[in-house]
């Protein structure tokens, strides 16, 4: 589609997700459109229940919309609710997740959770060694890559899990509420981490947050409410 | 990078008890299997040790063994003269218990046909066989008795000269042998007092017909020893067994012997069919069916561990279908658990049935094809067991990391 500029790696148009059915519906996301560019990095504000998170799954391809549509890199990969790719090789291609949890594999190393994102995606052993340590060492925990999660501060969890979130060069990063369970120093550190992975990395990011102190890294801000965009500040 | 070993190294204690458990329960089911190869190598040893071609018994019946055979020692020699038969022995075969230093002794009496049968066949670890017509005995070693160990068997005391190994009946009861003679006079044995009830009642039937009120001084006769009385007939034996000239058909010397109408005749091939049919057919069925019952339970309680250890993993497989994880990476985890649980389960009943099966009051026979056969099944009912986990970790939905 002509439609979408090069540089942009998500476009969205009149995305709705309704939960339930018959009496009890509820409309989680309502007819919500934006995009976002290769190096930028967006923060996703609003209230609880306001349909961030589930924004975020249709984002991320892990549910699809009821209407609307998804491009990943120029790409159509929902067309309504019907999927048009192989949905799990494209998050595994093009995409990057970050929780509020690190959500490590509990029984492999720094490392290894960083290699895995790798080695599911058929990259050699020897490939995904080398840039898990480059990773590890560019996000500052190289020291702790022998280390088991359950070794690791909370702060250090987060970073190896931006590493593995980083592991396969994806066009889109999605953090849910990544500062959540840090305080506020830390939790500043994390998000100009992925101000610097957006504009170093070149990849597009978007932040679910309610954590209005570290806004300034953004390149921009979206508010939603009911299940609707309602402001954007650049 | 394999997930499924990384895991076990992360959760090594519990795999370990896992692992055992499932072990302990393989080695019910592989004992099982052992006591069926007992029960038949029980049943079958004698008759495979005596070697003999030819089995002659009383008519219609399945003895010595399966059933009571009785059968005129004069046997042998009318045996001895049918074309192509080279030996034939008198053979007794009967069960005593008797208590032995204050426990109940169990022993399968085997009365061989001395002097042309010492029992060099049999297996003999310690001691030696049979030198003397009477009062000597080779017992099994699982009999519990030692050489020079003396033994009251009849009115007559024993020594055991010589231990055998592994010389069990089929049902589980030491065997002894001795003479034939010896054989007979401890099968026949009778207190006292019954000889002299025995000679005083056939005194009395003597007078109650018209030979005794002719002819009283018979009375002496019958009121005497049996051996005094030629109506009574020679002495019964259990079978006779024949050995077949080089050169001769042995199903043909049969069928000549066959066609007495007071004998049946069975190759020794014919005799081990009868007991494996006959007395170990209902065990085998019964321990079959125990053992499929036992392979199905191992199977359910390893659908339900597999399943309970995938749970423990769903928020981890959650995150790995997330992150794009294909669903052979997620089935490859769980299966190469489950096979790695039912090997190393396997591996476990073995060593420890190696350890403890000899302890077992009946003979557990571990066969190779057994074994074999053992773990096939261990592998298909891993796979299976797996499926629970599998169709459980195949709905786990992405969405509940971000939840």
């Amino acid at each position: 589609m002509s439609l979408f500029k090069n540089n942009i790696v998500l476009q969205a148009a009149g995305l709705t997700k309704i939960y339930g059915s018959g009496h009890i519906e509820v409309v989680a996301v309502r007819d919500v459109s934006l995009s976002v560019s290769r190096g930028e990095i967006v923060a996703l504000l609003g209230p609880s229940g306001a349909g961030k998170t589930t924004l975020l799954t249709l984002l991320g391809l892990i549910r699809p919309p009821n209407t609307g549509q998804i491009l990943i890199d120029g790409t159509l990969v929902f067309n309504n609710h019907q999927a048009q790719v192989d949905l799990r090789r494209f998050r595994r291609q093009k995409f990057g997740f970050v929780f509020q949890k690190a959500n490590l594999i509990p029984f492999l190393t720094a490392a290894e959770n960083v290699r895995l994102a790798m080695e599911i995606d058929d990259q050699p052993a020897k490939v995904s060694r080398k840039r898990a340590m480059e990773l590890l060492e560019y996000l500052g925990v190289a020291e702790r890559a022998q280390n088991l999660p359950s070794m690791l501060s909370g702060g250090e969890q987060q970073r190896v899990a931006v590493a593995r979130a980083l592991a396969n060069r994806p066009s889109l990063i999605l953090a849910d509420e990544p500062t959540g369970s840090l305080d506020g120093v830390r939790g500043r550190q994390v998000m100009e981490l992925f101000a610097k992975v957006a504009h170093e990395q070149n990849a597009g990011v978007i932040v679910v947050t309610h954590d209005h102190r570290a806004l300034d890294v953004f390149d921009r801000t979206l508010e939603m409410e009911d299940g609707q965009l309602r402001k954007s500040h650049n | 990078m394999n997930l499924a070993t990384k895991d076990i190294k992360h959760n090594f204690g519990r795999f370990s008890l896992t692992s055992a458990g499932i072990g302990l329960l393989l080695m019910i089911v592989m004992g099982m299997g052992g006591i069926y190869r007992g029960v038949v190598e029980d049943a079958t040893t004698l008759v495979e040790r005596i070697g003999a071609d030819l089995w002659v018994i009383q008519k219609d019946t399945r003895g010595p063994f399966a059933e009571i055979s009785r059968i005129p020692r004069d046997l042998e020699e009318r045996v001895l003269v049918v074309p192509g038969v080279e030996t034939a022995h008198g053979f007794v075969s009967h069960t005593v218990q008797r208590d032995y230093k204050g426990k109940p002794l169990r022993l399968t009496i085997q009365g061989l046909s001395w002097p042309l049968d010492k029992g060099l066949w049999l297996p003999i670890i310690a001691g030696r066989g049979l030198a003397q017509a009477h009062y000597e005995l080779v017992a099994d070693k699982s009999s519990g008795l030692q050489v020079g160990d003396k033994l009251a068997l009849g009115k007559e005391i024993f020594t055991v000269k010589g231990l055998t190994k592994s010389m069990v009946s089929q049902s589980g009861d030491s065997m002894v042998f001795m003479t034939l003679d010896d054989a007979k006079a401890v099968q026949f044995d009778l207190s006292p007092e019954s000889i002299r009830i025995e000679r005083t009642a056939r005194v009395k039937r003597l007078f109650d017909i018209d030979l005794g009120q002719i002819q009283p001084q018979m009375s002496e006769r019958a009121s005497g020893l049996n051996s005094g009385i030629p109506a009574l007939g020679t002495s019964m034996i259990s079978a006779v067994l024949a050995g077949v000239k080089p050169g001769y058909n042995i199903e043909a010397v049969a069928k000549q012997i066959e066609a007495w109408p007071d004998v049946s005749v069975y190759t020794g091939e014919g005799q081990k069919q009868l007991l494996l049919r006959g007395p170990v057919e209902r065990v085998r069925r019964q321990i079959g069916l125990f053992r499929r019952l036992l392979i199905i339970v191992s199977a359910i309680i390893m659908a339900l561990i597999l399943y309970t250890l995938t749970l423990d993993k769903l928020h981890d497989i959650a995150m790995l279908k997330l992150i794009g994880a294909r669903n052979s990476v997620i089935l490859g985890l769980i299966m190469q658990q489950a096979i790695l649980l039912g090997g190393i389960g396997f591996c476990i009943a073995y060593l420890l049935g190696q350890w403890i099966f000899p302890h077992f009051p009946r003979r557990v026979v571990l066969v190779r094809g057994d074994l074999y056969s053992l773990a096939i099944i261990v592998l298909v009912i891993s796979i299976l067991a797996s499926f629970l986990g599998i169709w459980r970790a195949m709905r786990a939905d992405p969405g509940e990391v971000l939840a």
